[in-house]
């Protein structure tokens, strides 16, 4: 049964890491770029649907597109403001912009907020019960992880068929190979770049509040070792790759949740940097990513 | 063919590397004068090694990112290296070795030896990975270095060093001491760290990395920089060269993070942390990738800054104009406009000058 | 890093040999492919690529645009590693050979779009060639110990005959990515032949040159092999340059040779001609 709990556990977080890893991988396969302020994006997301919440009473179905909202329109007008003047620029310019970015978030919450944490309130609750038990009790089910699962699959298959099958995904793909011969075919780059950044910033939020919803723990600097692991799920899976932030982001989760059970609770990041080093070199894309060999 | 066009690097290459020599001996003179003077405060003087420390990273980074051209966020993680091991060895040495300069230099090198040991084991295997994938590799191993000394606890008795994940696991006897206590970090260590040595690590910093840049090898790090398929073409073997320029850094950073370590009584293996060497990098970055002089001003300048602004009322604030200071330098000097603005003027002013010689 | 010499392998004369020119006909060929190929996803790049190259030939590989020519350089070179066949390197199997190894071996190349170290300067950029010509251990170069300053000396001088040579010495401490294009792509044949090659190769050499610059890269290329003694394999378009200095040409289509023979048999091979412009309209 604990086994199984585990399993469960695992599943939970490692679908909040993919959550967050499908809006890095999305970023990173358009704008090529190391994006380290989307952990502090999932903080933000957070902290807007605490307050929703606890100081204005809106019921989480309210609190969550809001959000949601406030997110899209912070990674636009972070995209617009900081990293679109560098489109042109070498990548270690976008890097440290990013990381400047990352800490104006961090800093401007603890300043705007406190820097004490605060406890977030469950979310999904039926008929009172934070969870579900199964087998008479021995097993408990959160409803957040179940909300967690789910939300990840959904988005998944949402964004693979968005990317697949609507215009607008279509052309993130087209920027994403080649963005001068997209732009000479009619696609709207600057705009592409936007909708992928307004993307990747609603899923951090939806991210934000389905982690703080399971750990009930918020803090300024909250978003960001998730962000850092929700990269390496990215990387871990092939970065770009949609199918590949969900599995690397799974896989992590339950690496995450195993080590911490049965080899040791303070090690558990270690193995998973270790792990993700083992893969890259077995497989130097990632789990699912194509490797494209330079041309001569 | 224009030969004004463009623009001739003899006179700048040949200066450059005594200048920077000349601006760190000056620099030294210039604090040990205002030391005797008793001009500068206790918060600055607390500080001096800090830099010498930050220097040195920022040099031997540069190496890496500048020179080499591959992008690490791992550099924290051989400082931490560094910094451990050499505490240890002064640590353990400390009856053997009375003579505590000695103790500092030997404590040095082996920090240098771990810091370069930590360096071939991560790579060799990654070094053939490329772009962004050896950055995120090299995060997660300053990552894992930081967890692992986080669990580590390290002892040492006559009987030699102990090392276990539990504080009653070391089995000291009882002369003995726990050197590194897992999370509390290492305690108990002689602060053995002087201004005067972390002078003298940037000079032997700045001997090798510079003399390397000018020398075979560093010609052909320099052009698996520029490109890699050319330079295997004409027999450069990427691998090698990759690893002398990796390594070599990261023995810099072992030997400075020893340094670091001497000089505080305790240290958390927290400090050496993602933040660190992101730091490391953004002195790299401002300072310019591969001049060593914008790396050691830019160190030293943002070492020193923060201390200064805590004099204003701004304490709350220190980060979050730190932070918009990157944004905003970053957004200006990549500014293409302003770049050829620059340019224009530039040509404006020499055309003046040719016009006037005629 | 050595290769390590092999067995001498027992030359059989392949069918089309017989376009070397004479003064190397006594002598073993300096390349021969027999029978390379490559794969791409299943797809066959090159296939059955059989060539040989005399000691002091000038050879050319023409082609329509996406026949494969390339992609034997890269071939020859090991950027790819052939799916099919051999390749002798006077007489040497290059089989388990890296890029690196090929070179030290007696390859050197050039780019179809230039490859230069555009940070560093001319010099360095031919010292870079001269890289295992000249050399001198990390120590010696980071303490600055004897050998270093004497080895330094040698390449540069080195460096400097070679970069006079093609009147290029002027231009020794400009860096290489300020260059114009036509000076870029000399330096980046002086580069390759500071590796002391024994065969060159030339990706599209002439790309971008108007006809008089054409005309003096052509005498360029003679004059490499007068002065060095070396083959020269090129890849060219401009059919001036191919007919007027090439002893021996091969022509590729859809990575096969479809015509070697000299300058002459090639301008008349209906084969060829129908490869550049295409198969004539059957008259009913």
């Amino acid at each position: 049964m604990t086994f199984l709990s585990h399993i469960i556990t695992g599943l939970s977080l490692g679908s909040i890491y993919a959550i967050i890893a499908l809006g890095y991988t999305m970023v990173y396969g358009i704008a090529k770029m190391l994006n380290f302020a989307h952990g502090d994006v999932i903080m933000v997301g957070a902290y807007v649907c605490f307050f929703a919440v606890t100081s204005y009473q809106l019921p989480a179905i309210l609190a969550v597109p809001l959000a949601m909202v406030v997110c899209t329109i912070l990674g636009i007008v972070i995209e617009r403001l900081a990293y679109k003047p560098l489109r042109q620029a070498p990548s270690l310019a976008v890097l440290i912009t990013a990381i400047g970015v990352s800490y104006f978030l961090q800093n401007s919450a603890q300043i705007l907020w406190s820097a004490s944490p605060k406890s977030f309130p469950s979310l999904f609750t039926v008929g009172g019960n934070k969870s579900l038990g199964l087998f008479g009790g021995q097993l408990q089910i959160s409803y957040t992880a179940m909300a967690t699962v789910l939300a990840c699959i959904v988005i998944m298959l949402g964004l693979t068929w968005f990317t697949g099958n609507t215009k607008m995904g279509k052309a993130m793909r087209a920027c994403s190979e080649d963005k001068a011969a997209a732009q000479l075919m009619g696609i709207n780059v600057n705009f592409t770049i936007s909708m992928t950044f307004a993307i990747g910033s609603a899923l951090a939020a939806v991210a934000g509040v389905l982690m703080c919803s399971a750990y009930s723990y918020l803090l300024p600097t909250t978003g960001s070792l998730p962000g850092i692991k929700a990269f390496t799920a990215a990387v871990f899976g092939g970065i770009g790759s949609i199918p590949g932030a969900f599995l690397g982001g799974v896989l992590l989760g339950l690496i995450e949740t195993f080590t911490k059970a049965y080899i040791s609770t303070d090690l558990s990041d270690a193995v998973v940097f270790a792990v993700l080093i083992v893969v890259l070199l077995v497989k130097p894309a990632g789990l699912l990513g194509r490797y494209v060999p330079e041309k001569v | 063919m224009n030969k004004l066009s463009f623009r001739s690097m003899k006179g700048r290459k040949a200066l450059s590397p005594f200048l920077n020599y000349a601006i760190v001996i000056a620099a030294f003179l210039a604090v040990q004068l205002a030391l005797k003077m008793d001009m500068v405060s206790n918060s600055m003087q607390s500080l001096l090694v800090p830099v010498c420390c930050y220097v040195v990273m920022a040099i031997s980074l540069n190496l890496t990112v500048g020179v080499l051209g591959e992008l690490s966020l791992g550099h924290g993680g051989f400082m931490s290296l560094g910094a451990f091991s050499g505490i240890i060895v002064s640590v353990a040495l400390k009856n053997l070795v009375p003579l505590s300069p000695l103790r500092l230099a030997i404590s040095l090198a082996v920090g240098a030896l771990f810091g370069a040991a930590g360096g071939v084991i991560i790579g060799v295997p990654v070094l053939r990975l490329r772009g962004d994938y050896l950055a995120i590799v090299t995060l997660a191993f300053g990552e894992i270095i930081k967890n692992v000394m986080q669990v580590l606890y390290i002892g040492v008795d006559e009987h030699g060093l102990h090392m276990s994940t539990k504080e009653a696991g070391l089995l000291l006897s009882e002369t003995g001491t726990a050197i590194v206590k897992g999370p509390m970090g290492a305690v108990g260590v002689t602060k053995l760290a002087t201004f005067t040595a972390g002078f003298l690590l940037i000079l032997l910093t700045l001997l090798i990395v510079q003399n390397l840049v000018h020398s075979r090898a560093g010609r052909a790090i320099q052009a698996l920089r520029d490109n890699r398929i050319a330079a295997e073409s004409v027999g450069i073997s990427p691998t090698k060269y990759k690893l002398i320029a990796f390594v070599i850094s990261a023995a810099l950073a072992g030997a400075a993070g020893a340094l670091y370590g001497l000089n505080y009584s305790s240290t958390l293996a927290s400090k050496f942390d993602f933040n660190t060497s992101i730091l490391i990098l953004v002195f790299v970055v401002l300072g310019g990738l591969g001049s060593i002089r914008g790396s050691i001003v830019a160190a030293t300048v943002l070492t020193i800054l923060p201390e200064l602004l805590r004099n204003f009322d701004v304490k709350e604030y220190r980060m979050l104009i730190y932070a918009v200071i990157l944004i905003v330098v970053m957004l200006v000097t990549n500014n293409p406009t302003l770049w050829s603005w620059i340019a224009r003027f530039q040509r404006r002013k020499a055309e003046e000058k040719g016009g006037a010689e005629q | 890093m050595k290769y390590t010499p092999r067995e001498p392998v027992k030359l059989v004369p392949v069918p089309s040999t017989n376009k070397i020119p004479e003064r190397d006909i006594d002598k073993s060929p300096i390349l021969e492919c027999r029978h390379l190929g490559i794969d791409f996803g299943g797809l066959a790049a090159v296939k059955d690529f059989n060539m040989a190259i005399g000691r002091t030939e000038i050879a050319g590989l023409i082609g329509p645009n996406g026949a494969g020519k390339t992609t034997v350089f890269n071939l020859l070179t090991k950027v790819y590693q052939p799916t099919r066949g051999t390749i002798l390197l006077d007489g040497m199997d290059t089989n388990t050979m890296t890029t690196v190894q090929v070179n030290k071996a007696g390859i050197a190349r050039t780019f179809q779009n230039i490859r230069l170290f555009n940070n560093l300067t001319v010099e360095d950029n031919v010292k870079l060639g001269l890289h295992n010509q000249v050399r001198y251990g990390l120590w010696s170069g980071i303490f600055r110990l004897p050998t270093y300053w004497k080895a330094e000396k040698q390449a540069r001088e080195r460096a400097m005959e070679l970069l006079s040579i093609f009147d290029m010495g002027y231009l020794a401490h400009f860096k290489a990515g300020s260059l114009p294009y036509g000076a870029q792509r000399r330096l980046e044949i002086v580069r390759a032949l500071a590796t002391n090659p024994s065969l060159l190769l030339l990706d599209e050499p002439a790309a971008g040159m108007n006809p008089s610059e054409t005309a003096e890269l052509m005498d360029t290329i003679v004059k490499i092999r007068d002065t060095f003694g070396i083959a020269i394999l090129l890849i060219e378009h401009d059919m001036n340059l191919v007919m007027g200095i090439c002893e021996g040409i091969a022509v590729l289509n859809f990575g096969q040779i479809i015509a070697k023979g000299t300058p002459e048999e090639i301008k008349n091979d209906p084969v060829v001609i129908e490869a550049y412009l295409g198969k004539k309209k059957k008259e009913a």
